[in-house]
């Protein structure tokens, strides 16, 4: 592999530091690397496309009348990133959850924090995420949000900061896990001495997690994954998750609620009783008797059921309400109220059109920042400024005047870069992070998490969705301190 | 395992079987009308009858010739017992529950069913439907034998192996109904040279000539025949074959309603009783009518014991 001419200079890069020499972390990966010549990586490459096929990585298009398996992008250049550096990370990371968990438990019980003019009313009440049918309810341990994927991304100096938070159904682990896996197959000598930390654990860590959630206390506690079915997209990561932790893969058709409140599940022996829920449906379609009554996906009754405290779902119906870009814009401040603590990751500096004199900046400098509704995501309804014309920066502006509350404001990002392979040799490409932080008995973050990376040169855009692609992610103990 | 996926390989197992027993049945009678003469010829509406589709084939044509008929069961999109379309039900059943399953049944499943979308996508000339249902044929055996041959005997396993049995036992019953009435009356040990022919392609729709030749005799006689295909105990295309494999496959699932269980000793019973001798016609349609009952009752309570639960 070359890398003479590989320049990321306006960038930080994670893999390059300036002048060209590699960073520490990074350093046995990149000399392995540069000693292969170019049928060596040509046939590795192939090594990897054909374990990824045969592993079927894949994400599925099923309304395409072929039913064929879309192949995940995956680029063999490693992501790689310090140990010493992730712990800080990681502490970061559990620090943020735990406080997000405090918070909506007391959004749903004594609403202290708005009590105490911490947090506003007014945000609260126009958050299309909270839900009604979820106050005065204590889920198990307190914890709302069992499985969170954070977006992480670094700035032009190498300052690491938290881009959202996922406390919904994040998805996308399944792509790290198999990835690391091909990975071993296609490079083995490079996984002998080189400290790095494994991440398989995480299917076994997310069934102790969810076991620990049970409402009976019994040894093996019926845990199972609800999947909205095989036409969804993430179906891959559902079955590759279910199949991993040993547990049955249920559609809501599967499962029924009965008069005493329990939830079971139609087996070939008979019923068979559910005490924990990964579920991978949305709020709305979860129960067609609390929420949407037009969902075949749900189950009636399980809102029934989970109010009463007869099952356990992860994550809690209503920890989205977490999941909103303006609360986003609290979290440093959520941090200090709960736990007393100075963030650990900083958000990217995010301006609340809310408040007065951060509005009046936002108006005057639309054409450089990025304005995000808050309840969209994928991207809709976002302003970029630089890219922007003057009409459509007038028409935010009205936008954030007759709504201020709706809107927040970021400055554009550099986002970090990854050589990656590309047509013709190695170039920068933009990448971001996302860990996966669990809690349960236990607080867990996966060693890394997935790098996305997108594969146009110069996009920010790193969904999968959008023709992003992902890497393998090495947490590397380089030892000494 | 949950009950929504034993139904489905249960039906994946039942759409697999019809799927290679509809290939074998055009092609033994393709070769038979070229073997009969025109005025003995038994035409193609006999196949229609035996798949049971015809009260939406008389809707569809007046006309009953090679094309109309050979069209309406391979491909004809309004006819839902169509080859086409019980390839689609076969890989769709199977879908849900790919995580239970070897890769390869799977891949290989997906492959029969993409071939037969393209091939039966347009009209196949004589040779080659000949040589597309053969190809079938074996395809569906190379999934029989990637299931035999890598899938551990679990309840996933019973349930697809239960699908085929109760589907080739059925499919057994309806060629011997349908073919038994076309039939000259059976008036002694001296056959006429075609009505021969008709009941070697019984068994030959079945793959059973050459076994019959072996355990039965070699001549072929209506009654031996008929035993052949109700009793024989080894041949893997007789009913009773059917009925005992159903009877183990039964025995390994769980619960204690045993109500399928005893509806399968019941008819292993009849079919053991049953006279044959003389049976022809609208004699033998009985018998055969009784026996499908009897099919459908398994069915039924298979599905009220094991796809219920809780319903």
């Amino acid at each position: 592999m070359d890398l003479s001419d590989y320049r990321s200079d306006e960038f930080f890069d994670e893999l390059i530091g300036p002048g060209g020499r590699p960073r520490a972390a990074a350093r046995a990966a990149i000399k392995y690397l540069k000693g292969l010549d170019d049928d060596e990586l040509a046939e590795r490459k192939a090594a990897c496309e054909l374990a990824a096929m045969v592993a079927g990585i894949t994400f599925r298009v099923y309304f395409e009348d072929t039913g064929v398996d879309r192949a995940m992008p995956f680029d063999l250049i490693p992501r790689v990133i310090a140990l010493k550096e992730w712990q800080q990370i990681e502490a970061g990371l559990k620090q943020r959850v735990l406080a997000l968990n405090r918070f909506i438990d007391d959004l749903y019980n004594d609403q202290q924090i708005i009590q105490d003019g911490v947090f506003p009313a007014d945000l609260l009440e126009g958050s299309v995420n909270f839900r009604e049918h979820c106050r005065g309810i204590s889920p198990p341990l307190g914890i709302w949000a069992h499985i969170c994927g954070s977006d992480l991304v670094r700035d032009g100096d190498g300052t690491v900061y938290v881009l959202e938070d996922n406390l919904r159904i994040p998805s996308g682990v399944s792509y790290m896990l198999e990835n690391r896996q091909v990975m071993k197959r296609v490079f083995p000598e490079l996984f002998e001495d080189s400290g790095i930390q494994p991440v398989d654990d995480y299917c076994s860590q997310l069934y102790d997690t969810l076991a620990s959630l049970s409402p009976r206390p019994v040894d093996y506690p019926g845990v199972v994954v609800l999947t909205p079915g095989m036409y969804n997209s993430a179906y891959f990561e559902h079955a590759y998750l279910a199949q991993q932790m040993g547990v049955a893969l249920v559609e809501g058709r599967d499962l029924l609620v009965d008069d005493n409140d329990e939830v079971w599940m139609r087996t070939i022996a008979g019923l068979s009783r559910v005490d924990v829920i990964y579920r991978r449906i949305d709020d709305d379609f979860l129960d067609p008797e609390a929420f949407r009554k037009d969902s075949v996906l749900g189950v009636p009754g399980l809102m029934r059921a989970w109010r009463a405290g007869k099952v356990a779902l992860a994550n809690a119906p209503g920890a989205g309400v977490a999941d909103d870009k303006v609360v986003y814009a609290y979290v440093p401040e959520i941090i200090r109220y709960y736990l007393g603590e100075a963030p650990l990751i900083d958000n990217v500096p995010t301006y609340k059109c809310r408040e007065p004199e951060e509005m009046a900046y936002v108006l005057d400098h639309l054409d450089e920042l990025v304005v995000k509704p808050a309840n969209e995501s994928g991207g809709y309804g976002m302003l970029i400024g630089p890219r922007s014309t003057r009409k459509e920066q007038k028409q935010f502006a009205r936008l954030i005047q007759a709504d201020p509350r709706n809107y927040i404001a970021q400055p554009t990002l550099a986002l970090s870069t990854c050589p990656t392979f590309v047509q013709g040799g190695v170039a920068p490409r933009h990448v971001d992070l996302r860990p996966f932080i669990l809690s349960g008995l236990h607080t867990y973050v996966t060693n890394g998490g997935l790098t996305r990376v997108a594969l146009k040169a110069g996009s920010l855009v790193v969904n999968s969705s959008q023709g992003g692609g992902s890497k393998d992610t090495w947490i590397v103990d380089t030892g000494g301190a | 395992m949950l009950s929504r996926l034993a139904d489905n390989l249960y039906w994946h197992g039942r759409y697999l079987e019809r799927a290679e027993d509809l290939a074998r049945l055009i092609n033994v009678n393709a070769n038979l009308n070229l073997d009969l003469p025109s005025g003995l010829s038994a035409g193609w509406l006999p196949l229609v009858r035996i798949t049971g589709s015809a009260p939406l084939f008389k809707q569809l044509h007046d006309d009953h010739g090679e094309r109309q008929v050979v069209r309406f069961l391979l491909s004809d999109e309004r006819n839902p017992g169509s080859l086409r379309a019980t390839l689609e039900f076969a890989r769709e059943n199977l879908r849900s529950a790919r995580d239970l399953l070897p890769r390869e049944l799977w891949e290989q499943m997906n492959a029969l069913y993409l071939k037969g979308q393209e091939e039966l996508s347009g009209p196949l000339s004589r040779r080659r439907r000949h040589e597309f249902l053969h190809q079938l044929i074996l395809d569906c055996q190379q999934i029989a034998g990637t299931l035999l041959g890598t899938m551990s005997q679990d309840h996933a396993y019973d349930f697809i192996l239960i699908g085929r049995y109760l589907e080739r036992a059925d499919m057994i019953t309806r060629i011997l109904e349908v073919r038994g009435y076309d039939l000259l009356p059976d008036t002694s040990e001296d056959l006429g040279p075609f009505e021969s022919i008709q009941w070697m392609s019984v068994l030959k729709s079945l793959t059973g000539y050459q076994m019959y030749r072996r355990h039965v005799r070699t001549r072929v006689s209506g009654n031996d025949v008929l035993n052949f295909l109700l009793r024989d105990e080894q041949f893997p295309r007789s009913v009773m074959f059917c009925l005992r494999a159903l009877e183990a496959l039964l025995l390994e699932l769980p619960g204690d309603d045993d109500q399928a269980l005893r509806v399968v000793t019941r008819l292993q019973r009849q079919v053991h009783e049953c006279e044959l001798s003389g049976r022809r016609g609208s004699a033998l349609a009985e018998l055969m009518d009784q026996l499908q009952v009897e099919l459908a009752a398994i069915d039924e309570s298979i599905r009220q014991t094991w796809f219920g639960a809780g319903t």
